[in-house]
């Protein structure tokens, strides 16, 4: 059996490994990638690849906000086929008590520096005509951007590589642990591990507590300009934060190409890849109710995909207190790609002792410990 | 039922016999289907509504299949040039 050493091995060769590879490789590290499949074929893939920032709590505040420009930075050298747009997201307010949830979403953003507008009802229906009528107004985050996340993740790998990284296709990893990495005919050696498995992390870790959150996404055919922004009703965070039972939202992205994508749902327990037909139904009624005449476009596939989910919804960034051999990347839920960028500077700076941008308490997997101990 | 039917293509008057689907309207009014991404021009290809290459605009409503609609009356078709 061959073995070779690295100083950093990643497990995962999803958009937040190949963002941990780009930057490890860039401060000069030793680094292979290794993934059983292509790079950005799970979950990756399967997103949305909405850039936005979050309001929910301080910690994603700060990572979402951080990557964001990250990727703005990061635009002007992305190729064509990342598709980056900046469109901006529309939060639709349904009536008067979703306003209020507006206007706390324009102070919070506001005091962090957000650009952020208020629109009111009749403004909402100029900006995105084939909304239905009605609504009572929306927050619009002009910063908030689209891409095609395969390819962005392509463009991270191939930063990755042309600063030296080497990438390892095709090895489904058994084992990791004590700076090794186990896969079928292959052992790679590493001073650090990252696991950047995704929704899969917990299989090479069974203690670690990262589920399965099942997705359903729809793609239309070309209607160039039926949808401006990416359109998110108020709502969407209770659908988020419910953490039991199967829940759908109003979520539609426009593509480059005038495609439009068609969310969102989330599952948990759910472990098979076949679309469900009946949440695939709730999730088109809910998008009609907003945009009714989304009903009379053809659509050409629908799919499923795994985020990755923590019990708290924060991801685990930073070294495994059980081996420290050991760094996880992964559990960004809904937010893996837009978080990519930040979590692949966070994980670089701590494997070289660099203070970072923002505060890494809030991701550190050491939390976990703390909560059984105090369960 | 008339034996004919006038409909337009790219506001071109056509008359097609009853039962004639847009693609012949289309044929007949010597144009092609569509563009695709790359700018080739396209036609129908299965003519059983499975290869999609004969997608066009019908009332206002664009990827229509043009092989699996019947022409009807007034129809306006349009089609990329």
């Amino acid at each position: 059996m061959s073995r070779a050493t690295y100083d950093v091995v990643v497990v995962g060769a999803g958009i937040v490994g190949a963002a941990c590879a780009s930057q490890l490789a860039g401060r000069g590290l030793r680094v292979a990638v290794v993934d059983r499949e292509c790079v950005g074929g799970g979950a990756t893939a399967a997103g949305m690849g909405h850039i936005v920032v979050m309001s929910d709590s301080e910690a994603q505040f700060a990572l979402t906000r951080y990557s964001q420009l990250l990727w703005r930075d990061l635009s002007s050298e992305m190729p064509a086929d990342v598709e980056y747009q900046q469109c901006g997201t529309i939060w639709v307010a349904e009536d008067e008590e979703e306003m209020g949830e507006v206007r706390r979403k324009q102070a919070y953003y506001t005091q962090r520096a957000v650009p952020v507008e208020v629109i009111d009802g009749s403004t909402l229906a100029r900006l995105e005509p084939n909304l239905r009528q009605g609504f009572a107004g929306a927050l619009l985050v002009p910063e908030d951007a689209v891409l095609y996340p395969p390819c962005a993740a392509r463009c991270l790998m191939e930063l990755a590589k042309a600063k030296g990284a080497e990438l390892h296709l095709g090895f489904t990893v058994s084992r990791i642990g004590q700076g090794r990495v186990c896969a079928r005919d292959r052992e790679f050696s590493a001073g650090a591990i990252v696991n950047a498995a995704g929704a899969w992390a917990s299989e090479l870790m069974p203690e670690l507590d990262v589920k399965k959150r099942k997705g359903h996404l729809l793609i239309t055919d070309r209607y160039a300009g039926f949808v401006r922004h990416a359109l998110v009703e108020l709502g969407y965070l209770k659908s988020v934060h419910s953490l039991s039972s199967d829940s759908v939202a109003f979520n539609v992205q426009p593509r480059i190409t005038g495609q439009i994508l068609i969310g969102s749902s989330r599952q948990y327990g759910a472990e098979t890849t076949g679309v469900d037909s009946e949440i695939l139904s709730r999730m088109l009624r809910r998008a009609q109710k907003y945009m009714p005449g989304l009903g009379e476009l053809s659509t050409i596939r629908a799919w499923t995909g795994f985020r990755a989910a923590t019990p708290d919804r924060v991801p685990y960034i930073g070294p495994w207190p059980e081996d420290k051999t050991i760094f996880l990347a992964t559990g960004h839920e809904g937010l893996g790609i837009t978080a990519a960028l930040g979590t692949g500077q966070l994980v670089a700076d701590q494997l070289t002792g660099t203070k970072s941008r923002i505060p890494i308490e809030p991701y550190l997997p050491a939390r976990t410990g703390a909560e059984r101990i105090h369960a | 039922m008339p034996e004919s039917i006038e409909l337009r293509v790219n506001r071109k008057p056509i008359t097609v016999p009853s039962g004639a689907t847009v693609a012949v309207a289309v044929a007949m009014a010597g144009s092609r289907c569509r563009r695709s991404v790359t700018g080739e021009l396209r036609s129908p290809f299965c003519g059983m509504g499975i290869c999609f290459e004969c997608r066009v605009t019908v009332d206002g409503k664009a990827h229509r299949l043009s092989c699996q609609i019947l022409c009807q009356s007034g129809m306006e078709v349009s089609v990329d040039d």
